[in-house]
């Protein structure tokens, strides 16, 4: 009896002693900090510095009727749904040509390529659009030589930088969860449909697409959240005037020192995030127990 | 499928990924080729000089950051390699009431947006007195490896299972040889893999470091934010270069170490 009971407590403390660095870690870097934040986001002031706070809900009844926070609210969604799209539009083509069309060694080649800048610091590329979005660069002196005449290319401190430095980020994403979900689907499926007389476009958007539907929500789930909470890629490439749901958050907490409000603002911007995995959890349980 | 497509489609295909591969690359390359032009205004015609190189050497206030950067990638690494895959191990080796719990909320860090986990922490951080600082961008870089670590490890754990173990075991190991003699070196892979995987995410991770810096102390990435904020010089491109090269070789090592990115 007594050498049962040492053995399950030997086994709960190997357990508590394996795991209990990490949760440690986690419980004070991201679950005490979020119940902080929200707590924050219900307080009239940052009471820090000898100022004393009480409770309001004014931060959440401005973020829903003030047209500041509705406008640029929206401004952040339309930018994640267009850079997904993009995305979208660029990196399907790019998947089902890796899954389909090209062979083993080149296969590996491209694929590594295209992983191999994304692990690269973000910063230092959305940095290295500064160099080609202007006509006096490398990029705009050359295609003048090239196209006399050829439509300006400065695009600098204006909406569409934003969008094609996010897209470079984030097309990665898209064409690997892409590649995985065509990857996996059976060639013999297609073969079945042609014989049965299927023709190409019929075999693509009846069976393909639907197919790989799981590991397009994925792309889109990776690159609609963090474009959401963006800030510095539009403070780089789109100026002053761009305002966006992320920016204004981070003012909150480097310029105004309102905690409080910035704190509400991402907790709003939490609950978007958690409703779109909330929607695409289905699909994505699928999209992961298929791999 | 193939017979119909055949050669001309595979061109083509090689073609339009090849356009892709251009996209992602072209402002990485001209970045760089920057670093190596004399003129302080990025003026043309080139001018091949390795002026920017020189000045790098001689800026203190860019050398300290990327100090503090790799002495918090390397202890990060640590840190997070070594608590990551003992809580791998105990994924892999016991099923315990909350399991699934414990597995759910490794998902929180890597999903959330930094903007908000960043911000949370620099609240949180202030407010208990732990404070900004290089220990705490320490803290949070990492709770973002920790959950990558896991995941890493234990795919390599369960690519094994535990039929070695009991085997060794049954001819007469105890617990330590079979961790050093099975387990450990099954694992390694994985182990360095992750390792690798915890300095990148460490070393290039900006948005948490910026909201956990007080002002005077900086990592590599925030210095680098200020400087193209404040108004840059191709010093900065020497510097990304540097960066880029150095983080291109860390994820072809990954890749070796994960067969990550080909195979299946």
């Amino acid at each position: 009896m007594t050498a049962l009971v040492s053995a399950s407590t030997r086994r709960l403390r190997a357990i508590l002693g394996l795991t209990g660095g990490t949760y440690l870690v986690l419980l004070i870097t991201i679950l005490l900090p979020l119940a902080a934040m929200l707590y924050f986001s219900f307080l009239t002031v940052t009471p820090i510095g000898g100022r004393t706070a009480s409770f309001t809900l004014k931060h959440y009844t401005d973020i829903f009727t003030k047209p500041l926070y509705r406008v640029n609210g929206q401004r952040s969604l339309m930018l994640g749904f267009q850079v997904t799209l993009i995305c979208f539009a660029l990196g399907y083509p790019a998947a089902l040509f890796l899954a389909r069309h090209i062979k083993n060694r080149w296969r590996e080649a491209l694929l590594l390529l295209i992983v191999l800048p994304f692990w690269s610091n973000g910063l230092v590329r959305t940095f290295s659009w500064t160099m080609v979005l202007t006509d006096s660069g490398l990029v705009g002196q050359a295609l003048q030589a090239v196209w006399p005449g050829a439509p300006s290319i400065d695009l600098m401190f204006s909406y569409p930088a934003i969008v094609i430095g996010l897209v470079h980020a984030y097309l990665p994403y898209m064409i690997l969860t892409c590649y995985v979900s065509l990857q996996a689907i059976d060639d013999s499926l297609a073969e079945a449909a042609r014989s049965l007389g299927a023709s190409s476009f019929t075999i693509f958007r009846r069976i393909t697409l639907p197919l790989s539907l799981p590991g397009v929500v994925a792309g889109t789930v990776l690159i609609f959240v963090p474009v959401l909470g963006s800030f510095m890629e539009p403070r780089i490439l789109g100026g002053q005037q761009a305002i966006m749901l992320g920016t204004l958050i981070e003012n909150q907490f480097t310029a105004s020192f309102n905690w409080p409000l910035g704190a509400a603002l991402g907790f709003t911007m939490l609950a978007v995030v958690i409703l779109i995995m909330g929607i695409c959890y289905p699909v994505l349980k699928k999209h992961l127990s298929a791999n | 499928m193939a017979s119909t497509s055949g050669r001309t489609g595979g061109i083509f295909a090689i073609g339009y990924v090849g356009v892709i591969l251009l996209f992602l690359y072209v402002p990485i390359l001209v970045m760089m080729l920057m670093a190596f032009n004399a003129s302080p205004l990025y003026q043309l015609p080139f001018d091949f000089d390795l002026v920017w190189f020189k000045a790098l050497a001689g800026n203190d206030q860019l050398l300290t950051a990327a100090r503090n950067s790799v002495l918090i990638a390397i202890a990060n690494t640590v840190i997070a390699t070594t608590l990551g895959t003992l809580t791998a191990l105990a994924f892999a080796r016991y099923h315990f009431f909350g399991k699934s719990l414990l597995q759910i909320l490794l998902i929180p860090p890597i999903t959330i947006p930094w903007l908000i986990t960043g911000t949370a922490m620099l609240i949180f951080f202030f407010w208990t007195g732990i404070g900004r600082g290089l220990h705490a961008i320490l803290l949070g870089h990492v709770a973002l490896s920790l959950p990558y670590v896991v995941i890493i490890v234990g795919s390599r754990l369960k690519s094994y299972g535990v039929a070695l173990e009991e085997a060794a075991a049954t001819l007469g190991a105890n617990g330590w040889q079979t961790f050093w003699r099975v387990s450990a070196p099954l694992m390694a892979p994985g182990i360095v893999a992750a390792a690798l995987f915890a300095f990148a995410i460490s070393f290039d991770q900006f948005v948490i470091s910026y909201f956990l810096a007080p002002v005077g102390v900086s990592t590599l990435p925030v210095e680098i934010y200020s400087a193209i904020r404040k108004g840059f010089t191709p010093e900065i491109n020497a510097i990304s270069t540097i960066i880029i090269l150095a983080s291109m070789a860390m994820m072809l090592a990954f890749a070796r170490f994960s067969k990550f990115g080909g195979e299946r």
